[in-house]
């Protein structure tokens, strides 16, 4: 018993003094590694694809486990992954909570559909105070005359409206209501931003996934999901009035659109109500966020390097090509720019990871 | 020295099961504390406002209670005329019968289907339905829930009742047949205050099922945060509202969240409780 007691021990000693450190250097640098990350459902489609892409070219295996955007968050908090999946920036208040420095790699570009369940209507027209209406409970019928206004062309039903929404806190959620509090100050007064809002009309539903569902289940139902869901369940989605009046599809184009203005060192920025030309106004980015030190959890140089292989892969052009071909668009060139100066930040133990 | 180690090793396994309730009820207490003590214990129970607006975050676990006691209490009227007919015919009109041991096979395999699958027929089949008819126009809510969580109480229900429609005296029975009385004045004169109490408790065994069902409501109640006004609108429950937020929750919604849980927990183990208390009763009559 004692014997067992102290091999034990000594495996835990050991275990935790070659935490940190120890690294064995090959010709391409290191052995292949497992990687865990979790977070965002939003661009979970596209990352399916990268993490498999990048899994054939550098033998590493990614797991990915679409958790949602905050529960990304408190795993990397509760430092059991090695990166987390957002479509929120961390608020500069979250940064602090989280007491170690963190950067913000944007991954890709997506959009916030409006998708609609309506017989017979193949083209809506939507402007953002008419959305902010309908999910405040303020617009009630599909006939509403602004919705008229909007629809010249179509034959809107005198039909109650369901809002779908979600249940569960989530990006996309943060993303839409971010957009809502730009553009209606009804919004902004009574509702806000936020990964959860007390939606005070309609059904919810967990994840994307179950947003989508609903909607495709549901006559005279609307709701906000993530475009590749829409797509996914061949359910229409509406055009939206941007900031400029134009009325806009989600594409890659337009979407890619929004992102032609300034964007700051670290990349936190919001992109909905963009006043770019052509572009589609819930529009988003979504981050991968990693720590800027990487020695931490016993995690090895190797997973360190590796992690940083698979930023940089994602920042490539032949992974950014992959978003278009899955329903988002790529990032603009200053974003990337961006991104590998800050990647080049990253340390392990104090010492550069990229050099 | 083989009998002591055997009593030993007995000893701790008997014990990791009280230790494991204990720990949990310990978990949530600590965890629950904050909310309780934010918002008091009262009004956490009697307050209707699920506010996530920052600095002014407001919690109150009554749309939950409401949503989980309604769709419980609808399932079980809905459960009754399905249930007490099955146990009836195998416990007591086809009792020993091929027919009968099928029939309560069959019933017992509905418990066995994952609440997922529940969840999905009831999302894709049920609720177009409801819509179809007009009973409600978006299709989810309490109703719906109830209906779903109504078939998935059956099996549990059923056999437990047909067990003690079968434990009623033959004696009893046959002294009532010579008096003249038919299969029906038996059953109600005779099993039903016979194995009442039983029945009752099989009951009460099923409601505990239905309060902590999770998947099945989540994908049918509608998910919001209101007391809901009639049973055809949306609504949340207990513990549907614990998975959909439990990932995101952090500091005070994550312990309110927790303090569902617990008050949960207490609901289902009062339940459980007059369950047990009425089997022995009706084991000792």
């Amino acid at each position: 018993m004692k014997k067992i007691f102290q091999s034990v021990m000594t495996l835990v000693i050991a275990i935790a003094m070659t935490a940190c450190g120890g690294n064995t250097n090959k010709e391409n640098g290191r052995e292949p590694q497992e990687l865990s990350g979790a977070g965002a459902t939003f661009p979970l489609p596209f990352y399916n694809v990268v993490f498999e892409q990048f899994g054939q070219m550098k033998g590493d295996f990614v797991a990915y486990g679409g958790i949602g955007s905050g529960g990304g968050v408190r795993n990397l908090k509760d430092k059991i992954v090695d990166f987390a999946g957002s479509d929120a920036f961390l608020s500069d208040k979250e940064m602090a909570e989280i007491k170690i420095p963190v950067i913000h790699v944007p991954t890709c570009m997506g959009a916030v559909v409006l998708a609609y369940n309506l017989e017979g209507v193949e083209s809506l027209n939507l402007s953002g105070d008419v959305i902010a209406d309908i999910f405040a409970g303020e617009i009630k019928m599909w006939n509403d005359a602004r919705l008229v206004a909007l629809n010249p062309d179509v034959t809107l039903p005198e039909e109650a409206i369901i809002p779908v929404f979600r249940s569960d806190g989530s990006g996309t959620t943060f993303v839409f209501t971010d957009y809502l509090t730009k553009v209606s100050p009804m919004w902004k007064e009574k509702y806000g931003t936020g990964k959860s809002v007390n939606f005070p009309v309609g059904q919810a539903a967990k994840g994307n996934p179950g947003v989508a569902g609903v909607i495709a289940q549901t006559k005279n139902a609307i709701g906000y999901v993530g475009s590749e869901y829409a797509f996914a369940q061949k359910i229409p989605y509406a055009q939206i009035a941007n900031q400029r009046g134009e009325l806009v599809k989600p594409t890659a184009a337009s979407i890619s659109a929004a992102a032609s203005g300034e964007i700051p060192a670290d990349t936190r920025c919001s992109i909905t109500n963009s006043d770019a030309e052509g572009a589609y106004p819930i529009s988003t980015f979504t981050w991968m966020i990693i720590y800027k030190e990487q020695c931490y959890a016993g995690r090895s140089k190797e997973q360190a390097m590796a992690t940083l292989d698979l930023l940089k892969y994602i920042l490539s052009d032949e992974a950014q090509t992959i978003t278009s071909e899955v329903h988002y668009a790529p990032l603009p060139s200053k974003a990337k720019e961006l991104s590998m100066k800050n990647l080049k930040t990253v340390t392990y133990e104090g010492v550069a990871v990229w050099q | 020295m083989n009998d002591k180690l055997y009593k030993a090793i007995l000893f701790i396994a008997a014990m990791v099961m009280p230790i494991v309730c204990g720990g949990v009820v310990y978990a949530l207490v600590t965890d629950a504390h904050s909310a309780f003590e934010h918002f008091g214990f009262l009004r956490f129970l009697t307050s209707s406002e699920w506010s996530y607006t920052e600095g002014a975050e407001q919690y109150g676990a009554l749309p939950f209670i409401t949503g989980t006691l309604m769709t419980t209490a609808l399932a079980l009227v809905f459960c009754i005329p399905f249930s007490l007919p099955v146990a009836l015919f195998v416990g007591e009109y086809f009792k020993g019968t091929k027919v009968a041991s099928v029939l309560g096979t069959v019933t017992d395999l509905l418990a066995g289907i994952p609440s997922i699958i529940y969840g999905l027929w009831g999302f894709y089949t049920l609720r177009p339905l409801i819509m179809a008819l007009g009973i409600s126009s978006q299709g989810s809510g309490i109703l719906t829930a109830s209906v779903v969580l109504a078939i998935m109480i059956v099996p549990y229900a059923a056999s437990l009742s047909a067990e003690f429609i079968k434990m009623v005296p033959n004696d009893l029975k046959e002294g009532a047949y010579s008096l003249g009385a038919t299969r029906a004045e038996v059953i109600r004169k005779v099993v039903y205050p016979v194995a009442g109490s039983g029945i009752f408790s099989s009951y009460v065994l099923a409601i505990g099922r239905a309060l902590g069902e999770t998947m099945t409501v989540t994908m049918l109640i509608g998910n919001t945060n209101n007391i809901p006004e009639s049973i055809t609108s949306t609504g949340n429950s207990m513990a549907s509202i614990i998975a959909n937020q439990f990932g995101e929750a952090s500091d005070l919604r994550f312990s309110s969240l927790i303090a569902i849980g617990l008050v949960l927990f207490l609901i289902t183990a009062i339940i459980n409780m007059i369950g047990k208390m009425m089997i022995k009763r009706a084991r000792i009559s």
